[in-house]
């Protein structure tokens, strides 16, 4: 970039505009802010006394912007009872409790900011952040404070509140979590308490304990394993039951079969004072089981939270357009029919027709298509898409379950229960294995009942136990256990089970471009100047005309606005640019038509380079200078693309945006698959298309309009900076937002895979060597516990090399 | 081994002990947030500005 730009924002990080002048004394010094947004934020948090706040951030804060009167106005809306009903309990005397989702949150110290500054407050009773889910719990008394003043008291330093009805749905995922707990507790301490028993025991068995020590020593055993298979190993016995009510063998059938049996067979070893007692392995394996179980859940509850979060798309208030004149209602109450106000700036809230008025909305969040599009009378608005430029008159066509954006939502739903047919091989294998186990089984007990009965019984039960597949059923959760963690440190989200197997066997990576490849958002890039000026100028004047309009890309360059220079005789036209009056001249900034109109003089056009975006600015006379936006390549993305490349996987680029820009950014990239202007249904098609070759599809995006595609790919990423609806569909999430640790996932996601070859080789040669050995009675049965034991061990212990980062 | 019958016993116990312990834990909620009371620590509420240089630099 040309302009001179060394200095970066105390609060937001973002780089000071050379004409900005913003500063807020904080602990003595004079601090640099780039807007009045960042500076009234930063001054409200030197006012409250919370400065160390700057000290113990580990992450810069969210951009502050001004607190508009009419987003004031509107908070108070939730004031109102009859709106309260929804989200809010009232407790006794005027105690009231709701729940808040909290935007903006980065690290720790904004935990403690919020905290800190909101319990301040008089008449806040509570008020407690969750630092894992970002969502707080808040009571407060409303006589002497009410809701919007705390929310404002959020705004003030920065953050957004949304208050919202922590549906059925979260309770029931608290309530899965603490049960879950609560039997790996109960697993864990039994399966150390009865470890400590059974090395005495298996020492006893060498040094000749006596018999009633060892019978106590069991009895003991039975009495602490007995709730570990009865409250903590249920998961697994009611799941079996009803895989074989649906007449199909899963995974646990087997496992419940090995702890069931091997629990009976000790407690009639017990009971009958012979034999031997296999407690030890039943809690063990129960324990490692439940834990990857617990990992797994977690990782699912965290991103189905995000598609819960995808309503705050949507406000949550309309203005709605009466006889009597405009009045606020909660979006809720809209019927077809009604007229709703929507003004520059403003979310739509529900599906509708423009019945008067004309502006540009993006549709972006919902379409992906980065430019603006121009709406008139009679189009069509679809719920979720921003207006930008001037008031609108929509008339209510279609509301809650029909709109576009409940749609996207089922899309999504439907393609997530489409998938999950890996885990149904894995069901699948289990099946045939438990069949085949139960069939050596019943030839082991009808031959040794032919020929030893006295024997039979317990060289059968040693035969179940030694085939036990613990470590078969081991093998794959606690390799991908392992790697998830470590990935989850890189800043690698991984959400569904299946994930890191799809990923290693990968040849075909689809990438969205906007968000994805690029930033996201525009920036200025380059300034042409055409007719005797400077820059500094130029974009004075630029900043001060852009800052009467709402358009995404006039608020880039608005923000080197300078006190100095203002402009008077501003004429916005929709579409097209803004005309006002600086210094007794007239200037124009927008379309080269728009500006070249002002001057006579016929001056070459500057050759028109449709990759990027570009703003004309030009007084009576001439055309002064050229603006040139653009959506720059991330960081490190080059380099990320070449290692994919040589992993021998194939790069797509599937983008919603204009052929020129698309075809830019892969030359730039060194990328030969492109296709642009494809619509969320194209894309489907596409990847759908590469499936049937019988390819194995991953798929990397962002945006809402994504979310299909990420839910249909075999495996799919979505930027951590992406939306939430992308954020639910995808099996795993890029939260570093680096590119390049995605060809460290897919490596990792190998390694894994080698891991988990070598766990079920490992299984298979344990089980395969031992059967033979237990069914023709050469093992003890203690043996056959001690070898179940160890292999299971074994299996964990591989898969803790993972927890490991090696390079490539 | 006669002390065994008493220490065994007394271990049960313990272990009932920490169950109960544990379940109490999970019910009131200590187990919703494992990563915020890990930070929380570090950010001490009583700081104020002034005192600001009694503190470790980092």
């Amino acid at each position: 970039m040309n302009t001179k730009m060394e200095q970066n924002c105390f609060h937001c990080g973002l780089p000071v505009p050379a004409t900005a002048s913003y500063s807020v004394d904080i602990n003595g010094r004079q601090e640099p802010m780039c807007c009045r947004g960042c500076q009234a934020v930063a001054q409200a948090i030197v006012n409250n006394g919370l400065t160390a706040f700057y000290e113990q951030r580990t992450g810069v804060s969210p951009k502050g912007s001004e607190q508009l009167p009419e987003i004031l106005k509107q908070m108070e809306l939730y004031d109102r009872q009859d709106l309260q009903n929804s989200f809010v309990e009232i407790n006794e005397n005027e105690v009231r409790e709701a729940s808040l989702m909290l935007e903006g949150i980065v690290c720790s110290a904004c935990v403690w900011l919020n905290e800190k500054h909101v319990n301040a407050l008089p008449g806040v009773v509570e008020f407690h952040i969750n630092y894992s889910t970002q969502r707080a719990r808040l009571r407060w008394d409303d006589s002497q404070i009410h809701l919007s003043d705390i929310l404002k008291a959020i705004s003030e330093i920065g953050y957004i509140a949304h208050p919202y009805n922590p549906d059925h749905q979260e309770q029931i995922h608290r309530k899965e979590r603490q049960k879950s707990l609560r039997r790996i507790f109960i697993a864990g301490i039994g399966m150390m308490q009865v470890m400590t028993f059974a090395v005495a025991l298996y020492a006893g068995a060498y040094q000749d304990m006596d018999q009633t020590t060892k019978i106590f020593f069991w009895w003991i055993s039975l009495l602490i394993a007995t709730p570990v298979v009865l409250y903590a190993a249920q998961p697994f016995f009611v799941s079996a039951w009803r895989d074989l009510k649906s007449r199909h063998l899963g995974m646990d059938v087997p496992v419940s079969l090995a702890i069931g049996g091997a629990y009976l067979a000790s407690v009639w070893a017990t009971v009958t004072q012979q034999g031997e007692v296999y407690f030890d392995s039943v809690s063990m394996f129960t324990f490692f089981l439940l834990t990857g179980r617990f990992l797994e859940m977690s990782a699912r509850q965290r991103a189905g939270q995000a598609a819960e979060e995808l309503m705050r798309l949507l406000p949550a208030f309309a203005l709605r357009k009466t006889a009597e004149g405009e009045e606020m209602i909660p979006v809720a109450d809209l019927v077809v029919g009604d007229q709703v106000v929507i003004k520059p700036g403003d979310i739509v809230p529900v599906d509708g027709t423009v019945v008067e008025g004309s502006s540009s909305v993006d549709e972006s969040l919902l379409t992906g298509e980065s430019k603006a599009l121009r709406r008139i009378n009679g189009d069509f608005l679809v719920g979720g898409s921003v207006n930008i430029e001037s008031p609108l008159l929509m008339r209510v066509d279609k509301i809650g379950e029909e709109t576009v954006h409940a749609s996207i939502v089922r899309l999504l739903d439907r393609a997530q229960t489409e998938k999950p047919e890996i885990a149904r091989i894995a069901d699948r294998v289990a099946g045939w294995f438990v069949a085949a186990l139960l069939i050596v089984a019943t030839v082991v007990a009808w031959w040794w009942w032919q020929h030893a009965p006295e024997d039979a019984f317990w060289i059968v039960l040693a035969t179940l136990v030694v085939t036990c597949p613990c470590a078969l059923s081991l093998a794959t959760p606690a390799a991908i256990a392992a790697a998830t963690s470590t990935l989850t440190r890189l800043g690698v989200l991984t959400t569904r089970g299946h994930a890191l197997e799809t990923l290693s066997r990968v040849n075909h990576i689809v990438f969205d471009k906007t968000g994805t490849l690029t930033e996201g958002r525009l920036k200025l890039e380059q300034i042409k100047i055409l007719h005797e000026s400077d820059e500094v100028s130029c974009l004075a004047i630029a900043a001060a005309l852009e800052s009467w309009s709402e358009h995404p890309i006039a608020k880039i360059l608005s923000r080197n606005k300078s006190k100095t220079i203002t402009a008077t005789g501003i004429n916005a036209i929709a579409g097209k640019g803004v005309e006002g009056i600086i210094d007794n001249r007239r200037y124009r900034i927008g379309s080269y038509d728009f500006v070249s109109g002002l001057y006579t003089d016929a001056v070459d056009p500057v050759t028109s380079d449709r990759r990027c975006s570009q703003v004309y600015l030009g007084n009576e006379k001439h055309m002064l200078a050229v603006f040139i936006l653009s959506d720059a390549i991330r960081t490190g993305a080059q380099e990320a693309l070449r290692t994919i490349k040589k992993q021998g996987i194939a790069i797509h680029l599937l983008s919603g945006d204009d052929s020129e820009t698309v075809e830019s950014v892969a030359q730039t990239l060194e990328l030969q698959n492109y296709k642009a202007r494809m619509l969320p249904e194209d894309k489907l098609a596409y990847v759908q298309d590469l499936q049937s070759k019988g390819h194995v599809v991953a798929m990397v995006g962002d945006g809402v309009n994504d979310a299909p595609v990420l839910a249909r790919a075999q495996v799919s990423l979505a930027m951590g900076g992406g939306t939430q609806l992308a954020h639910a569909s995808a099996d795993m999430i890029l939260l570093s937002e680096e590119l390049q640790h995605l060809p460290e996932s897919i490596h990792m996601a190998r390694r894994t895979l080698g891991i988990i070859r070598q766990n079920l080789f490992w299984a298979v040669l344990y089980n395969v060597t031992a059967i033979p050995l237990a069914a023709s009675g050469f093992i003890a049965p203690w043996m056959a516990a001690l070898g179940m034991s160890a292999s299971s061990l074994l299996v964990v212990l591989n898969a803790l090399r993972l927890k490991k980062l090696t390079g490539q | 081994m006669p002390s065994l019958y008493l220490i065994v016993p007394i271990v049960i116990l313990l272990v009932a002990l920490a169950v109960w312990l544990f379940m109490w834990a999970v019910k009131s909620g200590q187990f919703e947030d494992l990563e915020g009371p890990a930070h929380r620590i570090l950010l001490d509420d009583d700081l104020k500005p002034d005192q600001e240089k009694d503190k470790n630099p980092d």
